[in-house]
Order: C-alpha cells, then structure tokens, then sequence
C-alpha cells in the first residue's frame, strides 16, 4: 500500500477515476512551468534531494590531521492541498450522476497550479527554490499596463537574451493579467496582439497563474530544471461524518541553471 | 492458490497493481486455453466436436483480447508499443525495436508515471496546448 492510502477511503474504483479525471482536466491548463521548463522524474516518493555535485566547507573538524567538507544537495519540498469531498455526491456519482460537486478539488487543484508556478517563476526561498525572475541577471523589463507596448517589451528581452549568447526559441509565461489584456487586444488592421508575440518568440506563450507580469525565457533546454519526486497525486486523509478528506500532493524541486536565459517583464 | 499470482506480498500492493497482476494471470490462462484447443483441434477427427472445440477457442480469442485491451487502457507506454507492433505489416522484431524505442524516449521525455503508479501522470506538459 502507498503512503497515499487510497484503499482506506471509502470510494470505488469508479470513483477514484472520476476523482483523478477532474484533478487532472483542472490542474493541466494551468501548469505553466512543466510547459516551459525541463522537467524530469517522477522519481518516487522516497526521493529526498537534487544532488548538486558542489561541495561546502566543514568549519570544524575535531580530528587531528583531518580536513572536511560537505556535499550540497538540493532538498525536495513537498506541497499538499487539501479537499473534502461528499460521499452522498460520490455515491451519486456511482448512478451516473454527470454533475457531481467537485467544487472542494478544484479549489485545492488551483492553489496547487498557483504554487508551482510562483516558486518556479518568483522562487519561495523559505523552501529553498530559487526562482526565474529573482536570480535572472537581465536587466528586468517594466511591463506596464499599455498592450501597445507589448510588443516592444517582449522583442528587447528576446534581444536581450541573444545578446548574451542564449538561443531560441523562446517562451512567456503571462500573469493572468497581462494574458487577458493581449488576448482581448488586436493591433492596427486587426491582427491579433497573442499571434505578433508568439512570431517574436518563435515559441510558445503561456498563460500561467502565480506570475506576476511576466517571464521571457529559453527554451532551448538545459537552462531550468524541474526535478519531480512524487508526481501530483491524489490521497485519502480521514473520513469526518459525511465528508471523505484527500489531498493533491506532491513533491520536487527547482533550479536555475542558467540565470541569464530568463528575461523578468514586471507588472 | 488465491495469492500465487502475486510475486510480492499482496498487503502491500495498491488495489490497482492487484488488479492489474489478477488480469494478467487472467491474461496468460487465455493463451494457454488457446494453445491448447489448437492442440485438441489438430488431433480431433470428429467434425462435430472439432467445431465445438473451435468456437470454445473462439471465446478464449475474445477473453484474451479484452483482458489485453483493459491492460493496455492501463499502461499507456505498453499501449504505444503495442500499437507499433500490433496489425502492421513487415518485420515484427523490426517493429518492435522501433516501438520500444519511441515509446520508452516519449514516455521518459513526458515524464510518464510507471505502471501501477496511484500519481495523475500529468509529467511534462511540454507542447500541450497553451
């Protein structure tokens, strides 16, 4: 059995399907790192740590003759959202019920997008990620609220990164702010703002919760590394009353590599 | 006998691994039923019990088939080898290596969860739409 308990819950085959299914249509739009950085794993839940092949210093050595130092790893975090969920909506679900009230997952399912997103994008040093923007060298890109600009914005940070020796194509991830200004904007003519952007970059334009403005970067691979533990998952907490209690979860971490092939376009 | 189809501690496996090991001991009996009606069929010289034998071998052709397809459903990297290999035309072994071989990359590049894994298997999204 997994840590994850779900035979302890009181759902049916069927119903961990259906549960899985609507985790997976609500977490997949917004999961904007994995559509833009390297990701590799899941390499289980007994996963512990990123080694860094870096050493740090052993200050003091009580042994006579003896130098020390110390690997330095990477420590996986683990993110857990939870929900609850009816059994009467779930037995419903079982008669064929279509409209089962799912309203508690999808809660927790875009919290879990929300928080991905923030440490790959912004970092969460409390966790020890390093974000994008934050260890970025560029020169951030003041974003404002003008569509017109847009365009502009986004070529000096592809101009940016060329200058610096980093190749295409590359990628935006769009705070959902700024995603909503470009799709609703057509430029002279009526060509869409989203089509002008995407022919700069030559890549993909993402929209992804948790950014704040947003992030021009590489995607030519090997600069950002997104390193899965245990791959988003669904598990059983505890059965209060009528309410089934579970959790998305998961872990990893994240690293920057390259710390100029990102370009920050603040909000 | 219940448990010999499990080759570690049945406790500690996750309800769908069990499923999974019980359809393929389900899966291999078919194909040992079917090997053995081809067996009965050759020797069998009475018309009208080798046409029995044969629509009983037709049965085990369709429980096979369903135990193979709910496996497949499963396993998506079993389900993209398979349909490298399955109904094609050509060298067989030929096709198998080129199945595996996509299959295993793709997998690995989308991060696919192994089989049996309780995770959603969402992985890379890398072109998935935007």
């Amino acid at each position: 059995m997994s840590h994850l308990l779900r035979e302890h819950a009181p759902i049916t085959a069927a119903g961990w399907e259906r549960i899985d299914q609507e985790a997976r249509e609500r977490l997949t739009p917004g999961l904007a790192a994995r559509k833009l950085v390297d990701f590799s794993g899941p390499l289980g839940w007994q996963y512990s740590a990123t080694s860094l092949g870096r050493i740090e210093p052993v200050k003091k050595v009580p042994f006579d003759g003896i130098t020390a130092v110390r690997r330095r790893v990477l420590p996986l975090v683990e993110l857990r959202a939870d929900f609850a969920l009816s059994r009467g909506e779930l037995a419903d679900g079982d008669r064929g019920a279509e409209d089962v009230d799912f309203g508690s997952l999808d809660a927790a399912a875009k919290n879990l997008v929300i928080a991905e997103n923030t440490a790959v994008f912004h970092g969460w040093p409390a966790a020890g990620i390093l974000g994008m923007a934050e260890v970025s060298t560029q020169k951030p890109i003041p974003l404002g609220d003008d569509c017109a600009k847009y365009p502009r914005h986004v070529a000096a940070a592809v101009d940016a990164l060329r200058s610096e020796g980093i190749a295409g194509p590359y990628g935006v991830a769009l705070g959902p702010a700024a995603h909503q200004r470009v799709l609703e904007t057509s430029e002279h003519g009526g060509y869409p703002l989203l089509e002008h952007l995407r022919e700069i970059v030559d890549g993909s334009l993402v929209w992804s919760p948790g950014v704040n403005g947003a992030v021009v970067m590489s995607l030519r691979g090997g600069d950002f590394l997104f390193e899965s533990g245990e791959d988003i998952s669904v598990g059983f907490d505890r059965l209060e009353g009528e309410a089934v209690h579970l959790y998305l979860e998961e872990s990893f971490t994240f690293r920057v590599v390259t710390p100029e092939a990102a370009v920050s376009l603040t909000g | 006998m219940g448990s010999d189809q499990y080759h570690e501690p049945p406790d500690e496996l996750p309800a769908e691994t069990r499923t999974f090991a019980r359809l393929c001991a389900s899966l291999t009996e078919e194909a040992e039923a079917i090997g053995w009606y081809e067996q009965r069929l050759a020797v069998e010289s009475d018309r009208s019990a080798a046409a029995i034998m044969r629509d009983a071998q037709g049965e085990e052709f369709k429980h096979f088939c369903m135990d193979l397809e709910f496996l497949l459903r499963r396993t998506p990297l079993w389900r993209d080898i398979a349909r490298g290999i399955l109904f094609q035309e050509g060298d067989i072994v030929e096709h198998g290596e080129e199945a595996e071989e996509a299959a295993v990359e793709g997998a690995a590049e989308q991060g696919a969860p192994v089989a049996g894994s309780d995770s959603l298997g969402v992985g890379s999204l890398k072109g998935a739409p935007h």
